[in-house]
């Protein structure tokens, strides 16, 4: 199995692609992690991570400046059916639109926009930077075996914006922000994360375990 | 409310290893970055801070090395700070494996540095330390001003201006250091700390003082800080990162403790 990791320019990818290394490690499983900046290897592989760190429209712009990238996210993706994993801003790309300093068009895979996160109580401070808990909106093979709710194990979040969901259906977890924010989103063969497993410790390698290992 | 406060230990890293100064003097090595950072990975750090204080610019590239190999042993965010001045430098930070990058001085000389490097980045990994000292007399009201050199040359800026500013450019989190206190073990300054943090949007992170545990619980409960900051405590093992957090938690402070 080959893993690619999307390098358009943005993001902490070392952290990524060392997470995925070790997720693979410790799960004795037979899977080469690759970071990838050309389209042709995306389009090949047998599972697709795109991280994203800054602004949405940076990164949409960051990706779509790689040739044929978005093609081959594509036909993977949407043709193959191969399993994609969006993390941070990669989550947030999988949106309708971001609205984040301009407004800039996502893949379209969850419905909704990017929207900026408005705390019910006014001290809390944005960015939400640190560890949260998760509750689940319903039940994802991505959460297998992983403790969620308030005396779950912690994910590590960096953002100001989320994406809200439209259709209830797509939303997998949420973390308590002042409100619920949303924290994991999945349709099909299609999942993001708004924390970073890759900094998530326990909670985020046996996210990264449970995502080489699933069958959607 | 179920985000959790942060305790963070940092590193003082000169040519590549540790060293930790008592009011940025009298350093002493106590060893590998690396070693330190996988340690406090295990003992359950919410995130490490790195601060560069190399000050030869033959040496300067060590940095680089030292966040890259932490970044393959540790799944934990990582700030590395010190000496950052070009939006090259902050790439060169992000690339190695670190996820935020604090920004001191260059942001004191050129503000418009901190709003660059955010459009550039995102505010999320753009962090201004802020090192002030108190100015004003007994007294008087309480009045902060901007140190920079290692608290050694007055700016005459006020610290809360100054840190709104910040903000205001699109500064993340502010990491908010005294420099009366730093090194002293008595403690942040939390008439500092809360005026701050009550000022400004962002996370605000105290600095500066630590001695023991209490000093932690007031940082976030009467400074209203939600991370705080301490190196030599953690590092030459008067506490635990784990009894510090249990400790915070035993006394009403929401923590990770998994």
């Amino acid at each position: 199995m080959r893993v690619a990791i999307i390098d358009y320019g943005s993001g902490n990818l070392r952290s990524a692609t060392k997470a995925f290394e070790r997720a693979v490690r410790e799960a004795g499983l037979d899977a080469e992690i690759e970071l990838t900046d050309k389209a042709d290897s995306v389009a090949t592989a047998d599972r697709i991570v795109l991280p994203g760190v800054g602004a949405y429209a940076d990164c949409r712009a960051g990706l779509d400046a790689v040739d044929g990238m978005q093609q081959a996210i594509e036909e993977v993706v949407d043709r193959h059916g191969r399993p994609f994993l969006g993390i941070c801003v990669g989550m947030q790309l999988m949106s309708s639109r971001g609205l984040e300093k301009k407004t800039t068009n996502g893949f379209g895979w969850i419905k909704g926009d990017v929207i900026e996160m408005t705390p019910d109580d006014p001290s809390l401070k944005i960015p939400q930077i640190g560890w949260n808990t998760l509750t689940l909106a319903r039940p994802h093979p991505l959460f297998e075996g992983i403790p969620t709710g308030l005396g779950g194990l912690h994910a590590y979040f960096v953002h100001s914006y989320h994406l809200a969901a439209e259709h209830a259906d797509d939303l997998v977890a949420t973390t308590d922000y002042g409100g619920p924010v949303t924290a994991f989103v999945a349709n099909g063969n299609r999942a993001g994360s708004q924390f970073h497993p890759e900094k998530s410790q326990t909670l985020g390698l046996a996210l990264i375990s449970n995502f080489l290992r699933w069958k959607p | 409310m179920t985000l959790k406060a942060r305790v963070i230990p940092c590193l003082d890293v000169k040519d590549g290893r540790v060293v930790k100064g008592v009011s940025f003097v009298d350093l002493i090595d106590a060893g590998d970055p690396v070693e330190s950072a996988k340690a406090y990975d295990a003992a359950g750090a919410d995130e490490l801070c790195f601060l560069d204080i190399t000050a030869s610019s033959d040496n300067r590239d060590t940095i680089f090395d030292v966040v890259a190999r932490t970044a393959d042993h540790c799944f934990m965010p990582l700030t590395v700070g010190g000496g950052v001045r070009s939006i090259a430098d902050i790439r060169k930070l992000l690339l190695a494996g670190a996820d935020k990058v604090s920004i001191n001085s260059a942001a004191v000389k050129n503000p418009d540095f901190v709003a660059e490097a955010a459009d550039k980045f995102g505010n999320q990994c753009i962090v201004v330390s802020i090192d002030s000292k108190k100015v004003s007399k007994p007294g008087e009201e309480d009045r902060w001003e901007i140190f920079t050199h290692g608290g050694r040359q007055a700016t005459g800026i006020d610290a809360v201006e100054f840190a709104e500013k910040m903000v205001a450019r699109g500064a993340g989190e502010l990491l908010l250091t005294s420099m009366d206190r730093d090194g002293q073990k008595s403690g942040y300054d939390i008439a500092l700390t809360r005026t701050i943090a009550d000022r400004v949007s962002v996370p605000v992170i105290a600095s500066g003082g630590v001695g023991n545990l209490d000093h932690m619980v007031e940082g976030i409960r009467d400074g209203h800080a939600t991370a705080v900051l301490a190196a030599s405590i953690f590092h030459f093992g008067t506490y635990s990162v784990g009894e510090a957090k249990r400790y915070m938690a035993e006394h009403g402070i929401p923590m990770r403790l998994d």
